[in-house]
Protein backbone atom coordinates (compact mmCIF):
# COMPACT_ATOMS: atom_id res chain seq x y z
CA UNK A 1 0.00 0.00 0.00
CA UNK A 2 1.29 3.52 -0.94
CA UNK A 3 1.89 5.88 1.73
CA UNK A 4 1.08 9.17 0.92
CA UNK A 5 3.06 11.93 3.14
CA UNK A 6 2.18 15.03 4.33
CA UNK A 7 2.96 17.59 1.84
CA UNK A 8 6.39 19.25 2.51
CA UNK A 9 4.84 22.80 2.05
CA UNK A 10 2.80 24.66 4.26
CA UNK A 11 -0.43 25.65 3.07
CA UNK A 12 -1.51 29.06 2.11
CA UNK A 13 -2.52 31.07 5.24
CA UNK A 14 -5.83 33.37 5.08
CA UNK A 15 -2.76 36.60 5.72
CA UNK A 16 -1.23 34.78 2.67
CA UNK A 17 -4.50 34.98 0.80
CA UNK A 18 -5.31 38.44 1.89
CA UNK A 19 -1.71 39.90 0.50
CA UNK A 20 -1.91 38.14 -2.44
CA UNK A 21 -5.05 39.27 -3.03
CA UNK A 22 -4.18 43.08 -2.44
CA UNK A 23 -1.11 42.38 -5.41
CA UNK A 24 -4.43 42.19 -7.37
CA UNK A 25 -5.80 45.74 -8.29
CA UNK A 26 -9.31 44.71 -9.92
CA UNK A 27 -9.97 42.56 -6.68
CA UNK A 28 -10.57 44.98 -4.60
CA UNK A 29 -13.44 46.30 -6.93
CA UNK A 30 -17.46 46.57 -6.49
CA UNK A 31 -19.28 44.82 -9.35
CA UNK A 32 -23.34 45.90 -9.66
CA UNK A 33 -23.02 47.05 -5.84
CA UNK A 34 -21.33 44.63 -4.43
CA UNK A 35 -17.38 43.21 -3.71
CA UNK A 36 -16.36 41.63 -7.15
CA UNK A 37 -16.23 37.37 -6.48
CA UNK A 38 -14.08 36.49 -9.29
CA UNK A 39 -15.05 32.77 -10.19
CA UNK A 40 -13.99 32.87 -13.71
CA UNK A 41 -10.53 32.43 -13.83
CA UNK A 42 -10.47 29.21 -16.04
CA UNK A 43 -12.03 31.69 -18.93
CA UNK A 44 -8.63 33.96 -17.60
CA UNK A 45 -7.08 34.92 -14.60
CA UNK A 46 -6.96 38.51 -13.01
CA UNK A 47 -3.05 39.95 -13.14
CA UNK A 48 -0.96 41.35 -10.50
CA UNK A 49 0.07 44.71 -10.39
CA UNK A 50 3.63 43.53 -10.98
CA UNK A 51 2.67 41.97 -14.52
CA UNK A 52 0.75 45.35 -15.03
CA UNK A 53 3.77 47.34 -14.23
CA UNK A 54 6.63 45.49 -16.36
CA UNK A 55 4.34 45.82 -19.35
CA UNK A 56 3.98 49.16 -18.78
CA UNK A 57 7.57 50.02 -18.15
CA UNK A 58 8.85 48.02 -20.88
CA UNK A 59 7.26 50.60 -22.92
CA UNK A 60 8.06 53.34 -21.05
CA UNK A 61 12.00 52.76 -20.74
CA UNK A 62 12.93 49.65 -23.33
CA UNK A 63 10.25 49.21 -26.04
CA UNK A 64 12.56 48.16 -29.12
CA UNK A 65 11.90 46.16 -32.15
CA UNK A 66 13.76 42.79 -31.06
CA UNK A 67 16.69 40.61 -33.29
CA UNK A 68 16.95 43.29 -35.23
CA UNK A 69 18.72 46.43 -34.98
CA UNK A 70 22.12 47.72 -33.44
CA UNK A 71 20.73 50.30 -30.88
CA UNK A 72 20.82 49.82 -27.32
CA UNK A 73 17.42 49.93 -27.05
CA UNK A 74 17.52 46.86 -29.59
CA UNK A 75 20.19 44.98 -27.50
CA UNK A 76 18.02 45.27 -24.14
CA UNK A 77 14.46 44.73 -25.19
CA UNK A 78 15.84 41.47 -27.05
CA UNK A 79 17.60 40.29 -23.77
CA UNK A 80 14.71 40.64 -22.35
CA UNK A 81 12.13 39.01 -24.63
CA UNK A 82 15.31 36.06 -24.76
CA UNK A 83 15.19 35.72 -20.71
CA UNK A 84 11.32 35.61 -20.38
CA UNK A 85 11.81 32.82 -22.90
CA UNK A 86 14.42 30.99 -20.54
CA UNK A 87 12.15 31.81 -17.57
CA UNK A 88 8.85 29.72 -19.17
CA UNK A 89 11.11 27.22 -20.11
CA UNK A 90 12.69 26.52 -16.74
CA UNK A 91 8.88 26.86 -15.43
CA UNK A 92 8.11 24.22 -17.43
CA UNK A 93 11.16 21.76 -17.21
CA UNK A 94 12.21 22.93 -21.07
CA UNK A 95 15.29 24.12 -23.31
CA UNK A 96 14.87 27.64 -24.01
CA UNK A 97 14.77 26.57 -27.40
CA UNK A 98 12.20 24.48 -26.99
CA UNK A 99 9.56 27.29 -26.05
CA UNK A 100 7.53 28.87 -29.35
CA UNK A 101 5.67 31.83 -28.40
CA UNK A 102 2.57 32.25 -30.03
CA UNK A 103 -0.28 34.34 -28.93
CA UNK A 104 -2.23 31.96 -26.81
CA UNK A 105 -2.77 28.19 -26.67
CA UNK A 106 -5.44 28.18 -29.69
CA UNK A 107 -2.65 29.34 -32.19
CA UNK A 108 -0.24 27.12 -30.82
CA UNK A 109 -2.27 24.00 -31.17
CA UNK A 110 -3.30 24.93 -34.75
CA UNK A 111 0.83 25.68 -35.44
CA UNK A 112 1.38 22.17 -34.55
CA UNK A 113 -1.12 20.81 -37.35
CA UNK A 114 -0.93 23.07 -39.94
CA UNK A 115 2.69 22.35 -39.92
CA UNK A 116 2.21 18.38 -39.79
CA UNK A 117 -0.38 19.52 -42.83
CA UNK A 118 2.28 21.59 -44.30
CA UNK A 119 4.77 18.61 -44.16
CA UNK A 120 1.91 16.51 -45.54
CA UNK A 121 2.20 18.72 -48.43
CA UNK A 122 5.77 18.12 -49.12
CA UNK A 123 7.29 20.75 -47.15
CA UNK A 124 9.86 20.64 -44.92
CA UNK A 125 12.06 18.13 -47.51
CA UNK A 126 13.29 14.93 -45.89
CA UNK A 127 13.32 16.10 -42.23
CA UNK A 128 9.38 16.53 -42.52
CA UNK A 129 9.15 13.24 -43.96
CA UNK A 130 8.18 11.69 -40.87
CA UNK A 131 5.01 14.15 -39.83
CA UNK A 132 3.35 13.26 -42.87
CA UNK A 133 -0.14 11.72 -43.38
CA UNK A 134 -1.64 9.68 -45.50
CA UNK A 135 -5.47 8.40 -45.87
CA UNK A 136 -5.76 5.43 -43.28
CA UNK A 137 -3.67 7.45 -40.81
CA UNK A 138 -5.58 7.98 -37.36
CA UNK A 139 -5.66 10.65 -35.56
CA UNK A 140 -6.62 10.41 -31.78
CA UNK A 141 -8.58 13.29 -29.52
CA UNK A 142 -11.31 12.78 -26.56
CA UNK A 143 -14.38 13.48 -26.14
CA UNK A 144 -13.85 16.34 -23.62
CA UNK A 145 -11.73 18.20 -25.60
CA UNK A 146 -11.99 22.03 -25.49
CA UNK A 147 -12.79 22.86 -29.33
CA UNK A 148 -9.50 24.71 -29.62
CA UNK A 149 -7.52 20.77 -29.28
CA UNK A 150 -10.46 19.70 -31.32
CA UNK A 151 -10.80 22.00 -34.41
CA UNK A 152 -7.41 22.05 -35.45
CA UNK A 153 -7.46 17.98 -35.60
CA UNK A 154 -10.72 18.42 -37.63
CA UNK A 155 -9.22 20.39 -40.15
CA UNK A 156 -5.95 18.52 -40.45
CA UNK A 157 -8.03 15.15 -40.89
CA UNK A 158 -9.90 16.59 -43.56
CA UNK A 159 -7.23 18.34 -45.32
CA UNK A 160 -4.94 15.10 -45.53
CA UNK A 161 -7.60 12.22 -45.55
CA UNK A 162 -6.56 10.82 -42.39
CA UNK A 163 -9.30 9.86 -39.77
CA UNK A 164 -10.16 11.97 -36.45
CA UNK A 165 -11.19 9.33 -33.84
CA UNK A 166 -12.09 10.04 -30.01
CA UNK A 167 -11.40 8.28 -26.64
CA UNK A 168 -15.08 8.71 -25.11
CA UNK A 169 -15.49 9.58 -21.21
CA UNK A 170 -17.45 7.79 -18.38
CA UNK A 171 -20.52 9.36 -16.96
CA UNK A 172 -18.31 10.91 -14.05
CA UNK A 173 -16.14 12.29 -16.61
CA UNK A 174 -13.21 10.11 -16.60
CA UNK A 175 -11.43 8.99 -19.56
CA UNK A 176 -12.65 5.35 -20.41
CA UNK A 177 -8.93 4.38 -20.46
CA UNK A 178 -10.35 0.49 -21.34
CA UNK A 179 -11.38 1.67 -24.81
CA UNK A 180 -8.28 4.03 -25.41
CA UNK A 181 -6.14 0.53 -25.67
CA UNK A 182 -7.76 -0.29 -29.32
CA UNK A 183 -8.36 3.41 -30.26
CA UNK A 184 -4.64 3.95 -29.78
CA UNK A 185 -3.16 1.39 -32.56
CA UNK A 186 -0.88 1.40 -35.57
CA UNK A 187 -3.02 3.16 -37.49
CA UNK A 188 -2.62 6.35 -34.87
CA UNK A 189 -0.23 8.88 -35.60
CA UNK A 190 -1.23 11.69 -33.57
CA UNK A 191 -2.40 11.56 -30.13
CA UNK A 192 -4.04 15.02 -28.83
CA UNK A 193 -6.02 15.61 -25.54
CA UNK A 194 -6.16 17.72 -22.83
CA UNK A 195 -3.93 17.33 -18.93
CA UNK A 196 -7.26 18.77 -17.29
CA UNK A 197 -10.90 19.44 -18.21
CA UNK A 198 -11.89 23.11 -18.34
CA UNK A 199 -15.27 21.81 -18.06
CA UNK A 200 -14.90 18.97 -15.82
CA UNK A 201 -11.82 19.55 -13.92
CA UNK A 202 -10.51 16.18 -14.11
CA UNK A 203 -6.92 15.31 -14.54
CA UNK A 204 -6.42 13.01 -17.24
CA UNK A 205 -4.16 10.29 -17.21
CA UNK A 206 -0.70 11.75 -18.88
CA UNK A 207 1.48 8.79 -18.67
CA UNK A 208 -0.42 6.02 -19.83
CA UNK A 209 -1.46 8.23 -22.47
CA UNK A 210 2.36 8.94 -23.58
CA UNK A 211 3.03 4.94 -22.70
CA UNK A 212 0.42 4.38 -25.34
CA UNK A 213 1.13 7.05 -27.87
CA UNK A 214 5.02 5.47 -27.33
CA UNK A 215 3.78 2.09 -28.37
CA UNK A 216 2.83 2.93 -31.48
CA UNK A 217 4.93 5.59 -32.71
CA UNK A 218 2.63 8.33 -32.26
CA UNK A 219 2.92 11.90 -31.45
CA UNK A 220 1.75 13.36 -28.30
CA UNK A 221 0.22 16.84 -28.27
CA UNK A 222 -0.95 18.14 -24.71
CA UNK A 223 -3.40 20.59 -24.31
CA UNK A 224 -2.00 22.51 -21.05
CA UNK A 225 -4.26 25.40 -20.57
CA UNK A 226 -5.95 24.45 -17.59
CA UNK A 227 -2.80 22.94 -15.92
CA UNK A 228 0.57 25.15 -16.32
CA UNK A 229 -1.64 27.70 -14.82
CA UNK A 230 -2.56 25.34 -11.58
CA UNK A 231 0.31 22.85 -10.85
CA UNK A 232 3.88 22.30 -11.33
CA UNK A 233 4.07 21.42 -15.01
CA UNK A 234 7.36 19.52 -16.22
CA UNK A 235 7.51 18.60 -20.32
CA UNK A 236 10.26 16.22 -19.47
CA UNK A 237 8.86 13.96 -17.25
CA UNK A 238 5.85 14.06 -18.61
CA UNK A 239 7.40 13.18 -22.07
CA UNK A 240 4.88 14.51 -24.09
CA UNK A 241 6.03 15.85 -27.53
CA UNK A 242 4.16 19.57 -27.81
CA UNK A 243 2.39 21.09 -24.79
CA UNK A 244 0.67 24.73 -25.67
CA UNK A 245 -0.58 27.03 -22.94
CA UNK A 246 -1.97 30.74 -22.92
CA UNK A 247 -0.14 33.65 -21.04
CA UNK A 248 -3.75 35.27 -19.43
CA UNK A 249 -5.19 32.46 -17.82
CA UNK A 250 -1.77 32.03 -15.70
CA UNK A 251 -1.42 35.70 -14.48
CA UNK A 252 0.05 36.99 -17.85
CA UNK A 253 -1.41 39.69 -20.59
CA UNK A 254 -3.72 38.36 -23.42
CA UNK A 255 -1.81 38.48 -26.66
CA UNK A 256 0.78 35.58 -25.82
CA UNK A 257 0.67 32.11 -25.61
CA UNK A 258 3.64 29.20 -25.22
CA UNK A 259 3.97 26.48 -27.47
CA UNK A 260 6.61 23.70 -26.22
CA UNK A 261 8.15 21.12 -28.65
CA UNK A 262 10.50 18.93 -28.36
CA UNK A 263 14.07 20.38 -29.90
CA UNK A 264 14.09 17.62 -32.86
CA UNK A 265 10.72 17.95 -33.82
CA UNK A 266 10.33 21.65 -34.06
CA UNK A 267 13.22 21.66 -35.93
CA UNK A 268 12.40 19.39 -38.17
CA UNK A 269 8.67 20.44 -38.68
CA UNK A 270 8.10 22.91 -41.59
CA UNK A 271 6.80 26.37 -40.61
CA UNK A 272 3.22 27.66 -40.56
CA UNK A 273 3.37 31.38 -40.44
CA UNK A 274 6.22 32.37 -43.00
CA UNK A 275 7.76 36.28 -43.32
CA UNK A 276 9.96 38.65 -41.51
CA UNK A 277 12.55 37.47 -39.06
CA UNK A 278 12.04 33.85 -39.65
CA UNK A 279 14.58 32.65 -42.25
CA UNK A 280 18.45 32.73 -42.78
CA UNK A 281 18.25 33.30 -46.71
CA UNK A 282 15.76 34.61 -49.21
CA UNK A 283 15.32 34.73 -52.76
CA UNK A 284 12.68 35.37 -55.37
CA UNK A 285 12.34 31.64 -55.58
CA UNK A 286 12.60 29.58 -52.21
CA UNK A 287 13.77 30.35 -48.49
CA UNK A 288 15.51 28.87 -45.94
CA UNK A 289 14.25 28.88 -42.40
CA UNK A 290 15.94 29.45 -39.61
CA UNK A 291 15.96 26.65 -36.56
CA UNK A 292 13.66 26.33 -33.85
CA UNK A 293 11.79 28.74 -32.32
CA UNK A 294 12.50 31.15 -34.63
CA UNK A 295 11.37 29.83 -37.30
CA UNK A 296 8.18 30.04 -36.05
CA UNK A 297 8.23 33.41 -35.06
CA UNK A 298 7.53 35.36 -38.04
CA UNK A 299 6.67 39.27 -38.03
CA UNK A 300 7.07 41.20 -34.64
CA UNK A 301 6.46 39.82 -31.84
CA UNK A 302 4.22 39.95 -28.82
CA UNK A 303 7.15 41.58 -26.93
CA UNK A 304 5.84 43.23 -24.10
CA UNK A 305 3.45 40.39 -23.15
CA UNK A 306 6.16 38.16 -23.39
CA UNK A 307 8.05 39.68 -20.83
CA UNK A 308 4.78 40.62 -18.70
CA UNK A 309 4.34 36.49 -18.85
CA UNK A 310 7.97 36.06 -17.45
CA UNK A 311 6.66 38.67 -14.46
CA UNK A 312 4.08 36.43 -14.07
CA UNK A 313 6.17 33.01 -13.67
CA UNK A 314 7.56 34.58 -11.79
CA UNK A 315 5.40 35.74 -8.83
CA UNK A 316 3.66 31.92 -9.39
CA UNK A 317 7.03 30.75 -8.57
CA UNK A 318 7.56 32.28 -5.77
CA UNK A 319 4.43 31.36 -4.20
CA UNK A 320 5.26 28.37 -5.09
CA UNK A 321 3.22 25.75 -7.44
CA UNK A 322 2.60 22.70 -5.01
CA UNK A 323 0.74 24.90 -2.78
CA UNK A 324 -0.75 26.78 -5.37
CA UNK A 325 -2.52 23.35 -5.96
CA UNK A 326 -3.35 22.77 -3.02
CA UNK A 327 -5.17 25.23 -1.94
CA UNK A 328 -7.38 25.28 -5.47
CA UNK A 329 -7.79 21.62 -5.14
CA UNK A 330 -9.80 22.52 -1.61
CA UNK A 331 -11.25 25.27 -3.02
CA UNK A 332 -12.27 22.29 -6.02
CA UNK A 333 -13.55 20.43 -2.87
CA UNK A 334 -15.40 23.13 -1.26
CA UNK A 335 -17.48 24.00 -4.04
CA UNK A 336 -18.46 20.13 -5.50
CA UNK A 337 -19.35 19.81 -1.69
CA UNK A 338 -21.46 22.76 -1.83
CA UNK A 339 -23.17 22.34 -5.00
CA UNK A 340 -24.13 18.86 -4.14
CA UNK A 341 -25.78 19.90 -1.49
CA UNK A 342 -28.18 22.63 -3.33
CA UNK A 343 -31.41 20.66 -4.54
CA UNK A 344 -31.60 20.45 -8.18
CA UNK A 345 -27.73 21.06 -9.10
CA UNK A 346 -25.92 18.17 -11.04
CA UNK A 347 -22.25 19.15 -10.61
CA UNK A 348 -20.64 17.26 -13.87
CA UNK A 349 -16.98 15.45 -13.68
CA UNK A 350 -15.83 13.22 -10.72
CA UNK A 351 -17.89 13.22 -7.45
CA UNK A 352 -16.82 14.91 -4.16
CA UNK A 353 -13.08 13.67 -3.16
CA UNK A 354 -12.20 12.62 -6.35
CA UNK A 355 -9.23 14.48 -8.03
CA UNK A 356 -10.16 17.67 -9.39
CA UNK A 357 -8.64 21.18 -9.75
CA UNK A 358 -9.80 23.93 -8.72
CA UNK A 359 -13.23 24.23 -10.41
CA UNK A 360 -17.06 23.08 -10.74
CA UNK A 361 -18.87 23.01 -13.50
CA UNK A 362 -22.88 22.04 -13.23
CA UNK A 363 -26.43 21.80 -14.27
CA UNK A 364 -29.48 23.16 -12.36
CA UNK A 365 -32.82 21.90 -13.13
CA UNK A 366 -35.05 23.90 -14.67
CA UNK A 367 -32.80 27.23 -14.65
CA UNK A 368 -30.74 27.97 -17.50
CA UNK A 369 -27.19 28.87 -17.05
CA UNK A 370 -27.42 32.08 -18.80
CA UNK A 371 -30.40 33.39 -16.29
CA UNK A 372 -28.36 31.59 -13.39
CA UNK A 373 -25.07 33.78 -14.36
CA UNK A 374 -27.24 36.78 -14.63
CA UNK A 375 -28.68 36.28 -11.22
CA UNK A 376 -25.35 35.76 -9.88
CA UNK A 377 -23.80 38.45 -11.45
CA UNK A 378 -26.32 40.81 -9.74
CA UNK A 379 -24.34 39.95 -6.91
CA UNK A 380 -21.57 40.94 -8.20
CA UNK A 381 -20.06 37.41 -8.81
CA UNK A 382 -18.72 36.28 -12.22
CA UNK A 383 -18.91 32.97 -13.31
CA UNK A 384 -18.81 31.27 -16.90
CA UNK A 385 -22.10 30.17 -18.28
CA UNK A 386 -22.94 28.43 -21.78
CA UNK A 387 -20.83 25.54 -23.00
CA UNK A 388 -16.94 26.52 -22.42
CA UNK A 389 -16.08 25.83 -26.11
CA UNK A 390 -17.04 22.21 -25.70
CA UNK A 391 -20.39 21.23 -27.30
CA UNK A 392 -19.55 17.42 -28.10
CA UNK A 393 -18.91 16.63 -24.18
CA UNK A 394 -21.96 18.96 -23.50
CA UNK A 395 -23.61 17.08 -25.53
CA UNK A 396 -22.44 13.84 -24.06
CA UNK A 397 -23.40 14.61 -20.77
CA UNK A 398 -27.22 15.48 -21.79
CA UNK A 399 -27.01 19.03 -21.04
CA UNK A 400 -27.01 22.02 -23.82
CA UNK A 401 -25.11 24.11 -21.36
CA UNK A 402 -23.36 24.39 -18.14
CA UNK A 403 -22.38 26.98 -15.61
CA UNK A 404 -18.61 26.79 -14.51
CA UNK A 405 -16.97 28.41 -11.43
CA UNK A 406 -13.10 28.08 -11.34
CA UNK A 407 -10.62 29.75 -8.46
CA UNK A 408 -7.11 30.55 -8.28
CA UNK A 409 -4.24 31.39 -5.70
CA UNK A 410 -6.41 34.35 -4.89
CA UNK A 411 -9.99 32.76 -4.09
CA UNK A 412 -11.31 32.38 -0.84
CA UNK A 413 -13.02 30.25 1.22
CA UNK A 414 -15.24 33.34 1.60
CA UNK A 415 -16.00 33.78 -1.89
CA UNK A 416 -16.85 30.09 -2.71
CA UNK A 417 -19.39 30.26 0.40
CA UNK A 418 -21.06 33.58 -1.23
CA UNK A 419 -21.10 31.58 -4.16
CA UNK A 420 -22.76 28.57 -3.07
CA UNK A 421 -25.40 30.93 -1.05
CA UNK A 422 -26.01 33.08 -4.49
CA UNK A 423 -26.59 29.67 -6.00
CA UNK A 424 -29.04 28.79 -3.79
CA UNK A 425 -30.91 31.66 -3.68
CA UNK A 426 -31.34 31.41 -7.73
CA UNK A 427 -33.03 28.02 -7.04
CA UNK A 428 -35.35 29.75 -4.99
CA UNK A 429 -36.00 32.83 -7.25
CA UNK A 430 -36.31 30.77 -10.42
CA UNK A 431 -38.68 28.26 -8.65
CA UNK A 432 -36.85 25.04 -9.47
CA UNK A 433 -38.99 21.77 -8.98
CA UNK A 434 -38.21 20.13 -5.94
CA UNK B 1 -33.75 40.53 -4.32
CA UNK B 2 -32.63 43.35 -6.12
CA UNK B 3 -34.70 45.45 -7.66
CA UNK B 4 -32.75 45.39 -11.25
CA UNK B 5 -33.35 41.56 -11.10
CA UNK B 6 -37.24 42.16 -10.54
CA UNK B 7 -37.18 44.46 -13.78
CA UNK B 8 -35.48 42.04 -15.86
CA UNK B 9 -37.25 38.93 -14.95
CA UNK B 10 -40.92 40.13 -14.13
CA UNK B 11 -43.45 37.88 -13.18
CA UNK B 12 -45.16 37.29 -16.16
CA UNK B 13 -41.41 36.49 -17.88
CA UNK B 14 -41.13 33.79 -14.83
CA UNK B 15 -44.59 32.59 -15.69
CA UNK B 16 -44.13 31.69 -19.37
CA UNK B 17 -40.53 30.30 -19.02
CA UNK B 18 -42.37 27.60 -16.95
CA UNK B 19 -45.79 27.80 -18.75
CA UNK B 20 -44.79 28.67 -22.15
CA UNK B 21 -47.78 29.84 -24.75
CA UNK B 22 -47.67 28.55 -28.50
CA UNK B 23 -45.10 25.95 -27.91
CA UNK B 24 -45.33 22.39 -30.21
CA UNK B 25 -44.91 22.37 -33.64
CA UNK B 26 -47.84 21.66 -36.34
CA UNK B 27 -45.78 20.99 -39.26
CA UNK B 28 -47.54 22.17 -42.68
CA UNK B 29 -46.20 26.16 -41.94
CA UNK B 30 -46.33 28.65 -44.64
CA UNK B 31 -43.40 29.72 -43.48
CA UNK B 32 -40.66 28.30 -40.81
CA UNK B 33 -37.43 29.65 -39.46
CA UNK B 34 -34.51 27.57 -37.06
CA UNK B 35 -32.35 30.06 -35.11
CA UNK B 36 -29.41 28.80 -32.96
CA UNK B 37 -27.59 31.59 -30.24
CA UNK B 38 -24.15 30.27 -30.65
CA UNK B 39 -22.56 31.34 -27.64
CA UNK B 40 -25.25 29.05 -25.37
CA UNK B 41 -26.34 26.78 -27.99
CA UNK B 42 -29.78 27.94 -27.32
CA UNK B 43 -32.36 27.20 -30.14
CA UNK B 44 -35.71 27.60 -31.32
CA UNK B 45 -37.99 25.90 -34.50
CA UNK B 46 -40.84 28.61 -35.55
CA UNK B 47 -43.52 28.14 -37.66
CA UNK B 48 -45.70 31.15 -39.16
CA UNK B 49 -49.61 29.72 -40.03
CA UNK B 50 -51.68 32.05 -42.01
CA UNK B 51 -55.27 32.26 -42.71
CA UNK B 52 -55.58 30.25 -46.20
CA UNK B 53 -55.75 32.86 -48.95
CA UNK B 54 -54.42 35.67 -46.91
CA UNK B 55 -50.93 37.05 -45.15
CA UNK B 56 -53.20 37.50 -41.81
CA UNK B 57 -51.33 35.28 -39.32
CA UNK B 58 -53.85 32.53 -37.96
CA UNK B 59 -51.25 31.64 -35.19
CA UNK B 60 -47.44 31.03 -34.16
CA UNK B 61 -45.81 27.62 -33.12
CA UNK B 62 -42.62 27.05 -32.04
CA UNK B 63 -40.46 24.68 -30.07
CA UNK B 64 -36.75 24.89 -28.98
CA UNK B 65 -35.06 25.57 -25.40
CA UNK B 66 -33.32 28.57 -23.72
CA UNK B 67 -32.59 30.63 -20.74
CA UNK B 68 -35.82 32.14 -19.48
CA UNK B 69 -35.33 35.54 -20.95
CA UNK B 70 -35.44 33.90 -24.52
CA UNK B 71 -38.21 30.90 -23.85
CA UNK B 72 -40.47 34.16 -22.42
CA UNK B 73 -39.62 35.99 -25.74
CA UNK B 74 -41.02 33.15 -27.72
CA UNK B 75 -44.33 32.46 -25.86
CA UNK B 76 -44.78 36.53 -25.90
CA UNK B 77 -44.16 36.46 -29.52
CA UNK B 78 -46.53 33.81 -30.72
CA UNK B 79 -49.40 35.87 -28.43
CA UNK B 80 -48.75 38.92 -30.08
CA UNK B 81 -48.87 37.16 -34.06
CA UNK B 82 -52.68 36.16 -34.83
CA UNK B 83 -54.91 38.65 -36.34
CA UNK B 84 -51.81 40.25 -37.70
CA UNK B 85 -50.47 41.02 -41.55
CA UNK B 86 -47.40 39.98 -41.82
CA UNK B 87 -45.98 42.91 -43.28
CA UNK B 88 -48.05 44.81 -39.48
CA UNK B 89 -46.02 41.65 -37.59
CA UNK B 90 -43.06 42.93 -39.27
CA UNK B 91 -43.05 46.54 -38.50
CA UNK B 92 -43.86 45.29 -34.92
CA UNK B 93 -40.48 43.11 -34.82
CA UNK B 94 -38.51 46.21 -35.97
CA UNK B 95 -39.97 48.41 -33.03
CA UNK B 96 -39.14 45.31 -30.48
CA UNK B 97 -35.83 45.41 -32.47
CA UNK B 98 -34.98 49.21 -31.76
CA UNK B 99 -35.69 49.18 -28.02
CA UNK B 100 -34.23 45.95 -27.28
CA UNK B 101 -30.78 47.46 -28.98
CA UNK B 102 -31.63 50.50 -27.06
CA UNK B 103 -29.61 49.96 -23.85
CA UNK B 104 -32.57 51.08 -22.06
CA UNK B 105 -32.98 54.17 -23.41
CA UNK B 106 -36.24 53.19 -25.87
CA UNK B 107 -39.20 52.21 -23.28
CA UNK B 108 -41.13 49.37 -25.84
CA UNK B 109 -44.29 50.64 -27.38
CA UNK B 110 -47.39 48.62 -25.36
CA UNK B 111 -50.06 49.52 -28.02
CA UNK B 112 -47.91 47.64 -30.90
CA UNK B 113 -46.18 44.99 -28.10
CA UNK B 114 -48.54 44.57 -26.02
CA UNK B 115 -47.04 42.10 -23.15
CA UNK B 116 -44.33 41.67 -24.59
CA UNK B 117 -43.25 45.25 -23.25
CA UNK B 118 -42.47 43.02 -19.94
CA UNK B 119 -38.92 42.38 -21.87
CA UNK B 120 -37.92 46.16 -21.82
CA UNK B 121 -35.48 45.53 -19.30
CA UNK B 122 -33.96 43.34 -21.11
CA UNK B 123 -31.83 45.77 -23.14
CA UNK B 124 -29.80 47.07 -19.97
CA UNK B 125 -28.32 44.03 -20.23
CA UNK B 126 -26.45 43.66 -24.04
CA UNK B 127 -25.29 40.19 -23.13
CA UNK B 128 -29.03 39.46 -23.04
CA UNK B 129 -30.56 41.24 -25.99
CA UNK B 130 -29.94 37.96 -28.14
CA UNK B 131 -31.86 36.02 -25.76
CA UNK B 132 -34.92 38.33 -26.34
CA UNK B 133 -34.17 38.56 -29.92
CA UNK B 134 -34.13 34.74 -30.81
CA UNK B 135 -37.96 34.22 -31.76
CA UNK B 136 -38.27 37.37 -32.90
CA UNK B 137 -35.77 37.09 -35.68
CA UNK B 138 -37.07 33.84 -36.00
CA UNK B 139 -40.88 35.30 -36.99
CA UNK B 140 -38.62 37.97 -39.27
CA UNK B 141 -37.74 35.05 -41.24
CA UNK B 142 -40.14 32.78 -41.54
CA UNK B 143 -42.28 36.05 -42.52
CA UNK B 144 -40.02 36.48 -45.13
CA UNK B 145 -40.12 33.08 -46.08
CA UNK B 146 -43.68 32.82 -46.38
CA UNK B 147 -45.66 31.47 -48.82
CA UNK B 148 -49.61 31.82 -49.00
CA UNK B 149 -51.69 28.73 -48.34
Amino acid sequence: MTVISAPSFAELSQDEIAAIRRDFPILGSQVNGHPLVYLDSGATSQKPRVVIDTEREYYERENAAVHRGAHTLAALATERFEDARATVARFIGAHDDEIVWTSNATEGLNLVAYAIGNATAGRGGDAAKRFRLVPGDEIVVTEMEHHANLLPWQELAARTGATLRYIPIADDGTLRMEEAQSLVNSRTRILAFTHVSNVLGVINPVSELVALARSVGALVVLDACQSAPHFALNVAELDVDFAAFSGHKMLGPTGVGVLYGRSELLNALPPFLTGGSMITSVTMESAEYLPAPHRFEAGTQRVSQAIALGAAVDYLERIGMPRIAQHEAALGQLLVAGLEAIPGVTVLGPRLGEPRVGLASFDVQGVHSHDLGQFLDDRGIAVRVGHHCAQPLHRRLGVTSSTRASAYLYTTADEVAEFLDGVTAATEFFGVPR
Amino acid sequence: MSSAMESLYQEVILDLSRHPHGRGLEGEANGTSHQVNPTCGDEITLELHLEPGTDRIRSVRWDGHGCAISQASASLFSDLAPGLTTGELGERIAVFRMAMRSHGTIEPDEELLGDAVALGGVSRYVARVKCAMLAWVAGEEAIAAAVPA
